[in-house]
């Protein structure tokens, strides 16, 4: 039968593997905000593991806040990412450097 | 094993190894379709922990709206990979060194201090999305509202922040159009009128 340590080692292991992603993909801003869902993802897996094996709802009720949050920022971010590259013509992290002293 | 365990290490398998090639793949693209993936085993997982309604929304709303926004905005952008791929297996080692060490102590802290038996399973008249409206609409009605105002602002600051006026463009703006009156555009001019064989005679 599935335990609860079934639901946190595999959260773990994903979250772990954002933390990869965001080192290795450190010049690509959409794959850097594909990590942070991931990451996200990761989280609500612990929070509906905690919800079933407490039997408990307001964990599941968490999730879906975060998934509301996640989508704005899912939104605000591709949008901020639309007009960096109109006003930039790139998305490498490394040139946006513009508030630099 | 139980055929819930056997579904639980498959869904997971698949999950992992997605997450795996999101973060190695060379191309956009095809990140967010591994995204997808992820997400749509996630769902499985989920409904394994009896988050039915969950489990559907992120199916809906993650797959259905954001990871579309996310392809699109991919499809859009005119990237280039190659300058992007700098500096990839240079980081490499730090990585995979932070994430082997995040993992290994995160697992030996489950496994050994947090153990929690199963519930029992749910009986059939339980209805997980009846019962989670029950709690959202009564206990957690503001936090519900204020998920509701972020959204909107959500909304708003997007289109804000992408909206532009082009300057090539022939645009009418229609309040200027709705203060146009009659007497602006129009004059009436009197004056004589002229016999018919004047002008002739000019012409010829």
């Amino acid at each position: 039968m599935i335990t609860l340590s079934h639901f946190l080692v595999l959260a773990a292991l994903l979250f772990s593997i954002s933390v990869a992603g965001i080192f290795l993909n450190r010049k690509n801003v959409i794959v850097l905000l594909m990590c942070i869902e991931l990451m996200l993802l990761s989280v609500n897996i612990n929070f509906i593991a905690f919800a079933f094996f407490l039997q408990d709802l307001a964990g599941q009720v968490f999730v879906f806040f975060i998934l509301t949050v996640a989508a704005a920022e899912a939104a605000i971010g591709l949008a901020i990412l639309v007009l960096l590259f109109r006003n930039r013509g790139t998305i490498n992290v490394q040139d946006l450097d513009a508030m630099k002293g | 094993m139980t055929f819930e365990l056997l579904l639980f290490y498959v869904f997971g398998a698949i999950l992992l190894g997605a997450a795996l090639a999101l973060i190695t793949v060379r191309n956009p693209v095809y990140a967010a379709l591994f995204l997808v993936l992820c997400f749509f085993t996630a769902a499985a997982i989920w409904l394994l922990a009896e988050a039915e309604f969950l489990a559907i929304v992120l199916v809906l709303v993650y797959v259905g709206a954001v990871m579309v926004l996310f392809l699109f905005v991919v499809m859009m952008l005119d990237i280039n990979v190659e300058q992007l791929r700098e500096g990839f297996t240079e980081y490499l080692p730090a990585g995979l060194v932070v994430a082997a060490a995040m993992a290994t102590v995160l697992t030996l802290v489950i496994t050994r201090f947090i153990t929690m038996d199963p519930p029992e399973p749910a009986g059939a008249d339980y209805a997980n999305t009846l019962e989670l409206g029950r709690i959202l609409y009564t206990d957690y009605v503001y936090p519900f509202e204020i998920a509701a105002v972020i959204l909107l602002v959500a909304i708003i600051a997007a289109i804000s922040l992408t909206m532009r006026r082009r300057p090539d463009t022939k645009s009418i703006d229609p309040t200027e159009q709705m203060k146009a009156r009659r007497e602006d555009r129009v004059r009436l001019v009197s004056m004589e009128s002229e016999p018919r064989e004047r002008k002739k005679k000019k012409g010829a």
